[in-house]
């Protein structure tokens, strides 16, 4: 019998690519992970608390890398998260961020993002739940699970309802193989709250609880300016204003989803440019034309007609 | 009757190579998922070489990206049938090949009996030849043991 040369060493060393690295910016220069943790200042708006999370774990991971490089004992930190916060508070999108990051700074192997709801991973009938769950599972590891308003696996008024044996699963990797897959619940804060407190297991195993904030009107503004640049729109003038004052009238209205509510304005926007310009049928039309969004286009909704028929 | 230089069944990949370490599956797993192959595990008490297809645990694994997936799985199959044959298999879905291309033993039961020649006299003085799995010469609660 004898050994196969070179393959069980090809691992370690395939993972240890910073291991001459004795100094924070050159750990970052080998994982680029500062530039992750730059576009994600740069990209996305506001989110203070978040982003000062997201850094001390950057930072706490560097640190980890640089102890482990003098031969220290870096334990690798849990990194299970929640998310709780207000629809459109960009819970979905950190939480991609966040698979990228991870990945850069080689915690977690492939960086994939698996998103789910309690449909992926609740079955129908009896023994249907454990299969789906773990294939779930096993199709996120490497990457990052994502369980988009996860209060919805713990039913307590239905005694016999599944979702108990996906969460205990669940409990049951994040605790084994805290290497090989990060979990991310997400949802709404009261609920999640809820979930959290009849499920205390699943509590203790998260180490970050992170609440995402509303967007104050300025942030939502310059959110609005992002998402119309990134489709080669922009605001014509006199529609900025009119779209600061629109969002003035709709944040106190019912159903208001953050940064969702803001694109979903944006599009009927575009919608009513759209059949502005259609109805000129003879007319050529330069670039400018088409890519501003005036005035009036922000000034027909429903919004504005509502408020001027109270007053 | 065990013609093999290493007294051991020898079927599909690294069979004539010392047993596998686990982190030597995992590069194979991984080497197979970076060419965008669908893992398997399957599972047999009878190594018959005509035994092509043996039992499946769980489907196929499709749309993994790590290796860990596949492990877990193997673990969990080693647990329930610790004295069993068990394989994993990589399924290649590309368009004109959409077939098994990698094959290999990844846990073997304790004592490995073999095989043995019989010979079955037919009309004259023909011989007809038949090569018989000793594993199956007991009953399914028993195999694999020593």
């Amino acid at each position: 019998m004898y050994q196969i040369p070179g393959v069980a060493q090809a691992v370690a060393g395939e993972r240890d690519g910073t291991s001459a690295a004795r100094t924070v910016s050159e750990v970052l220069a080998q994982s680029q992970a500062g530039d992750v943790i730059d576009e994600l200042e740069a990209d996305l708006v506001g989110l203070a608390p978040v982003k000062s999370r997201i850094r001390d774990i950057a930072a706490l991971l560097v640190i980890d890398k640089l102890r482990m490089n003098l031969g220290l004992q870096a334990h690798a930190p849990s990194l299970h998260m929640s998310f709780t916060g207000n629809p459109g508070t960009g819970k979905t999108t950190v939480a991609m961020r966040m698979a990228k990051i991870l990945h850069r700074l080689g915690y977690v192997r492939k960086g994939h993002l698996v998103a789910v709801t309690r449909d992926d991973l609740v079955g129908q009938y009896i023994g249907h739940t454990a299969p789906k769950t773990k294939e779930v599972l096993k199709k996120s590891m490497g990457g990052v699970l994502f369980i988009d308003e996860a209060y919805y696996l713990y039913r307590p008024e239905n005694e016999r309802d599944y979702g108990q044996e996906a969460i205990e699963i669940l409990l049951q990797v994040m605790e084994n193989q805290r290497d090989d897959l990060v979990v991310i619940l997400a949802g709404y804060k009261d609920r999640m709250d809820a979930f959290f407190r009849s499920n205390p297991g699943m509590s203790s195993r998260i180490a970050h609880h992170l609440d995402f904030p509303d967007y104050p009107a300025g942030d939502l503004l310059r959110i609005a300016d992002q998402m119309l640049e990134q489709q080669n729109y922009r605001f014509g003038p006199g529609a900025r204003g009119a779209f600061e004052e629109y969002l003035e009238r709709r944040i106190p209205q019912p159903h208001f989803a953050n940064a969702r509510s803001v694109r979903n304005a944006l599009d009927r926007a575009r919608l009513r440019q759209a059949s502005r310009l259609f109805a000129d049928k003879n007319r050529e039309f330069t670039a400018d034309d088409l890519t501003t969004i005036a005035e009036p286009d922000i000034r027909a909704s429903r919004v504005f007609t509502i408020a001027a028929a109270e007053t | 009757m065990m013609t093999n230089p290493v007294g051991r069944i020898t079927q599909g990949q690294f069979s004539y190579l010392p047993e596998l370490t686990d982190a030597e599956i995992t590069l194979q797993i991984e080497y197979g998922l970076n060419k965008g192959y669908a893992w398997s595990v399957e599972y047999t008490d009878d190594p018959h070489p005509r035994n092509t297809y043996w039992e499946m645990f769980g489907i196929p694994m499709f749309d993994l990206k790590d290796a860990a997936g596949v492990m877990m799985e193997l673990q969990s199959c080693r647990k329930t049938f610790p004295r069993h044959y068990i394989r994993l298999m990589a399924f290649d879905s590309t368009r004109g090949v959409e077939t098994i291309v990698m094959s290999f033993i990844v846990n073997r039961p304790p004592n490995e009996p073999g095989f043995g020649l019989r010979r079955q006299e037919a009309q004259g003085r023909t011989i007809r030849y038949t090569v018989h799995s000793y594993a199956t010469d007991r009953p399914e609660t028993e195999r694999g043991g020593r």
